[in-house]
């Protein structure tokens, strides 16, 4: 048993030294590369959220944007010049994922009973209902300040220490996105946690039943209408903690931040990194928001060094790659890169039964 | 014995068809109550409303001193009520183990906060569950499948396994709709064994089945429906003698 144990420890303290180090490193690189880290950690909120909804639960959501939407807005408004509110991110935060969280329930009231594609339908209604009320709400009273958006939203920050400067401790530089990925990555730690220990409840096991067979979760007494409420309320608050830090990150909202090809985005993370399972989703999150920013960098140069002039676009090519990669996975891993460990074991036996 | 089930005038119709007529029926304490009737009869039908998957038009329920608030699975689950399916309908990836544990979730009351602070009685509640669903496991005999993915068992094991759910919600009535369904001899007098033992262990059972051997071997008594009236219910030997019953059976007497 030592000698397993031993190398997971060490394992697990590399990973975590690696994961201090990397915006130092990053930084080397280039400032952009560590604004694209902290972009990448809110996408595995948001899907690590989404993975409650559709991983767990399984209720196909398609408008999960909107709760990102909700938490970024309340930051917005209730730390910027709009209102000449300036509230610290401690009440800021909780007060997002509330938000977001009754937004949950009120999208998931009138959809209880529906199912698969009917609830994606009704869902995407409700992201795109979200977006539009952002962007009209300018009048006759200014709340959102319509598709202009909100500006000099006040950044995150702890006493006095702002997290848009830089700050220089023992000889390093740690700039402001550095510093942001700090806190992002305490956040994730959290989300992580709460996570892992839902999964492993008794709530977690009831909105597995939930997915698995719902008429059979009532008969054995899951009293599904708050559980269903209970799993978008969850999720929905996880959006709205990403909401509240892309705001503070960005220092600017607008609704056009909020589209559906957002939501799609992070339903295609959960999906292809392997529905209900953590891990599997936190890979996926990481792939899809890496892999197109590091084609978005590589292509051009490469095109221009092959060809001497650009052929392709790499926005373009880069959705083209996307698109690719996702029909592989779907064809070769339908169960997500990094399967729920139910479903490995499923698939692990098939492969028997052919061998 | 004392009465520990009583519905009274249950009516229900699906549009043009009235499924189920003024049935009236009792199920006295730790009997085994049989309910049976040719295809179609309403057996299934009264099941649902019973155990509130549909809701009733007319009629009540009293069950172990109160009215059951029919049409709504998780009450009356909570009440005392547990049923297994006619077509097994199990958490299919999930595994044995896991299915008993989720019958559970009616008897404790973790919550959100609870599993996300790992509070100590949220620990003492999740071993408790844990324990007591290795224990039916161990009740129905598939112990040794625990882990195992319930829809990689077999269909006699899923059959158990479906019972060892609906007893981890601790009914005083279980509710069995055609258990027998689809089994060879061998799982059958296996499965008989079972209820009996269920009985003995102070369950009340009510079970719906086509066997009609089995239910007269079974059953302390049986009540027979046909086209949503119950037309008998007697001791399995009376039932059996009923010019009506045999008439629903085997049609009209040819001359």
């Amino acid at each position: 048993m030592r000698k397993i144990c031993l190398p997971r420890w060490l394992g697990m303290t590399l990973i975590v030294v690696a994961l201090l180090a990397l915006p130092l490193v990053l930084t080397q690189v280039g400032t952009a590369w560590v604004r694209i880290a902290n972009l990448a950690i809110l996408f595995i909120f948001l899907s690590l959220g989404l993975n409650i909804v559709v991983g767990m639960a399984g209720l196909l959501d398609l408008g999960y944007v909107a709760f990102y939407a909700v938490g970024a807005y309340t930051w917005a408004l209730l730390a910027s010049p709009h209102f000449g509110v300036h509230l610290p991110f401690w009440i800021i935060l909780p007060i997002g994922a509330l938000l977001a969280c009754i937004a949950g329930a009120v999208l998931g009231a009138p959809t209880l009973r529906l199912r698969g594609d009917y609830l994606a339908i009704v869902t995407l209604g409700f992201g795109e209902i979200v977006r539009i009320f952002m962007n009209n709400l300018s009048s006759p009273f200014n709340i959102t300040n319509g598709p202009k958006g909100i500006t000099r939203i006040d950044s995150f920050s702890v006493g006095d220490m702002d997290f848009r400067s830089t700050d220089t401790l023992l000889g390093i530089d740690f700039t402001g996105p550095t510093k942001y990925y700090y806190v992002l990555l305490l956040l994730l730690l959290f989300v992580i946690v709460v996570n892992l220990r839902l999964q492993k409840s008794r709530i977690g096991r009831a909105w597995v039943a939930i997915r698995e067979d719902e008429i059979a979760a009532k008969a054995a007494g899951i009293n599904t209408r708050n559980i269903k409420l209970l799993a978008f309320a969850m999720g929905a608050s996880f959006g709205g903690i990403a909401g509240g830090m892309f705001a503070a990150m960005q220092g600017f909202v607008s609704p056009e931040s909020f589209v559906l090809h957002e939501s799609i985005m992070i339903l295609a993370m959960v999906v292809l990194g392997g529905m209900g399972n953590v891990w599997g989703v936190i890979a996926g999150a990481l792939l899809l928001s890496f892999v197109p920013e590091f084609l978005r960098y590589t292509v051009e140069p490469a095109q221009m060094a092959l060809f001497g002039h650009l052929l392709i676009e790499p926005e373009v090519l880069r959705m083209l790659i996307f698109g690719v990669a996702l029909v592989l996975t779907m064809r070769f891993r339908p169960a997500g890169l990094w399967p729920e460990s139910r479903h490995k074991r499923e698939m692990g036996e098939m492969n028997e039964e052919r061998g | 014995m004392s009465v520990l089930l009583a519905a009274e005038n249950i009516g229900k119709r699906f549009g043009g068809v009235q499924a189920l007529k003024n049935v009236s029926l009792t199920i006295r304490e730790k009997e085994i109550y049989g309910l049976i009737g040719p295809n179609g009869a309403g057996k299934t039908t009264f099941f649902n409303v019973l155990t509130g998957l549909y809701a009733k038009d007319v009629g009540e329920v009293h069950f172990a001193g109160q009215t059951l608030e029919l049409g709504s699975p998780h009450r009356v689950a909570a009440a005392g009520i547990a049923r297994t399916f006619q077509n097994i309908r199990l958490f299919g990836n999930m595994t044995a183990l896991e299915n008993v544990m989720v019958g559970r979730h009616v008897r404790t009351k973790a919550g959100v906060f609870g599993a996300i602070l790992r509070t100590a009685s949220q620990r003492e509640e999740e071993a408790a569950i844990h324990r007591r669903a290795e224990e039916l496991l161990r009740y129905v005999g598939i112990a040794h499948r625990a882990g195992d993915l319930a829809r990689h068992l077999s269909y006699g094991d899923q059959r158990r396994l479906e019972i060892a759910r609906a007893l981890a919600t601790e009914p005083k009535l279980l509710a069995l709709d055609e258990p027998a369904a689809g089994m060879n001899a061998t799982e059958t007098a296996a499965l008989r064994q079972l209820i009996e033992g269920l009985r003995n262990d102070g369950l009340t059972v009510l079970l719906i089945e086509h066997d009609v051997k089995l239910v007269m071997g079974l059953c302390d008594r049986v009540a027979v429906l046909d086209y949503g009236e119950k037309i008998a219910e007697d001791v399995p030997e009376v039932v059996q003698r009923d010019p009506k019953v045999i008439e629903a059976y085997l049609g009209t007497s040819a001359h």
